[in-house]
């Protein structure tokens, strides 16, 4: 099953030292450790296997790559079986930019921004898999229009109306997270 | 609240991303210091940004992951050795363990799941042990393709590879998940390999993911609005360039 060449230079220490991306990125799309888990180990091995793709470097959006296809794979398979709900489809998500109060740094705040917080993931979580995981690439990988744009196959004109769209879904969750 | 304007939208957000080239981002801030919708936009970008990095968790992979996964590509990374004796002495006896647990998982990890991947490598070895590899013997994919008008609610790509060492048999309708699919026959030398294709539902294209039952090899991919499984007893390489081939052709 696996290649008979030794991989080319730099691509072992690409899969390696992106493990944490790629397995933040397949949990944030399929909202499940252990599918993660699964889908981090069979992208290692695609990587390995298409090593042709790999052009140097460090990487990330390479292997980030292959694990959204898996994940994307994962998610149809279990779609095609009935076991998830499907994704609401990545239409235009409307809520409001409404000002935001800075969260409060006193410590009976604690369990307000603790719920607040919940509410903010599950926000995330809630957004339609294409919005999620450009604004997971984006503000918790940090990457750039165009890396994102490599790593999920689309424009990046693209990247950038999914960006704001999600990030404008979330503007009116941030608010109702945090008032009580 | 002020809306920002339409038109400066994505700029004001490239902007906050640090995207935007130094001319266009002074030009930005000159409109910013006088409009207030979008001075509000940049506002809110910077909250929802600022607490997003903050709260939202980042997740790490797990250690087991990580050495199941530094295990797997230990035995690629060695060089083939002459002797095994030469084997043992150079792989510590505890990443030998290590490889040994994931190549039980690489056994496992693809056939979860993958039903799919049963019933093609049985309608494969039917077509071989029933002497039923054919409805139509054809060299020629202008017999071959025609043959499915009709028998099928769909129209199959037929493509030939007699050139590039893979010659077009012929075509057969067979059953996987209970639909009519089509199975395009090809031979290489002696080996029989089986192109098992029909409608898929997602558009998502896929490249080839292997997998290798009972010895048997099998690559999926799926391209344009079809799903494609490549099964033979040839080796895996031979099964990779046969599918590469045939994706490059026309
Ligand atoms: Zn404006």
């Amino acid at each position: 099953m696996l290649p008979r060449s030794a991989p080319p230079p730099g691509l072992e220490q690409a899969i390696t030292g992106n493990l944490d991306a790629a397995f933040n990125l397949a949990r944030w799309l399929l909202r499940d450790p252990s599918a993660a888990e699964d889908v981090v180990q069979e992208s290692a091995l695609r990587a390995l296997r298409y090593a042709e793709g790999w052009r140097g470097g460090d990487g990330r959006a390479w292997l980030l790559q292959i694990v959204r296809n898996t994940a994307y794979d994962w998610l149809s398979r279990r779609r095609a079986r009935g076991e998830v709900a499907l994704e609401a489809p990545a239409g235009d998500v409307a809520g409001p930019l409404d000002d935001l109060p800075d969260p409060a740094p006193d410590p009976e705040a604690v369990l307000a921004e603790t719920q607040a917080r919940e509410g903010l993931d599950a926000a995330v979580a809630a957004l339609p898999v294409e919005l999620r995981e450009c604004l997971v690439l984006r503000e918790v990988e940090e990457m750039s229009y165009r890396d994102i744009a490599r790593t999920t196959g689309v424009p990046v004109g693209t990247v950038m109306s999914r960006l704001w769209r999600a990030r404008r879904a979330l503007a009116g969750a941030c608010v109702e997270g945090t008032t009580p | 609240m002020s809306e920002p304007c339409e038109d400066r939208i994505l700029l004001l957000q490239a902007d906050h991303d640090g995207e935007l080239d130094a001319g266009r981002a002074a030009e930005l801030a000159t409109h910013v210091a006088t409009c207030l919708g979008c001075a509000a936009a940049r506002r809110d970008l910077a909250a929802v940004s600022t607490r997003l990095r903050r709260e939202l968790p980042y997740h790490r992979a797990p250690d087991r992951l990580r050495a199941a996964i530094t295990a797997q590509m230990a035995p690629v990374a060695a060089p083939p050795p002459p002797r095994r004796a030469l084997l043992r002495r150079q792989i510590p006896a505890f990443v030998a363990g290590m490889a040994a647990a994931a190549s039980v998982a690489l056994v496992v990890l693809p056939r979860r799941g993958s039903d799919v991947a049963e019933q093609v490598l049985g309608s494969h070895l039917r077509s071989l042990q029933a002497a039923h590899l054919f409805d139509v013997a054809s060299s020629d994919r202008h017999t071959v393709k025609p043959w499915f008008d009709g028998r099928l609610d769909f129209a199959p790509p037929v493509r030939d590879l007699a050139a590039q060492g893979f010659p077009l048999e012929g075509g057969r309708l067979d059953h996987i998940e209970g639909r009519a699919v089509a199975a395009l026959v090809y031979r290489r030398a002696r080996h029989v390999i089986n192109l098992f294709l029909w409608p898929s539902h997602s558009l998502r294209p896929s490249e080839p993911a292997a997998s290798t039952i009972s010895g048997y090899h099998l690559l999926r991919w799926r391209e344009g609005d079809m799903v494609f499984w490549a099964v033979s007893d040839v080796n895996l390489a031979e099964l990779e360039e046969f599918v590469r081939l045939w994706r490059a052709a026309t």
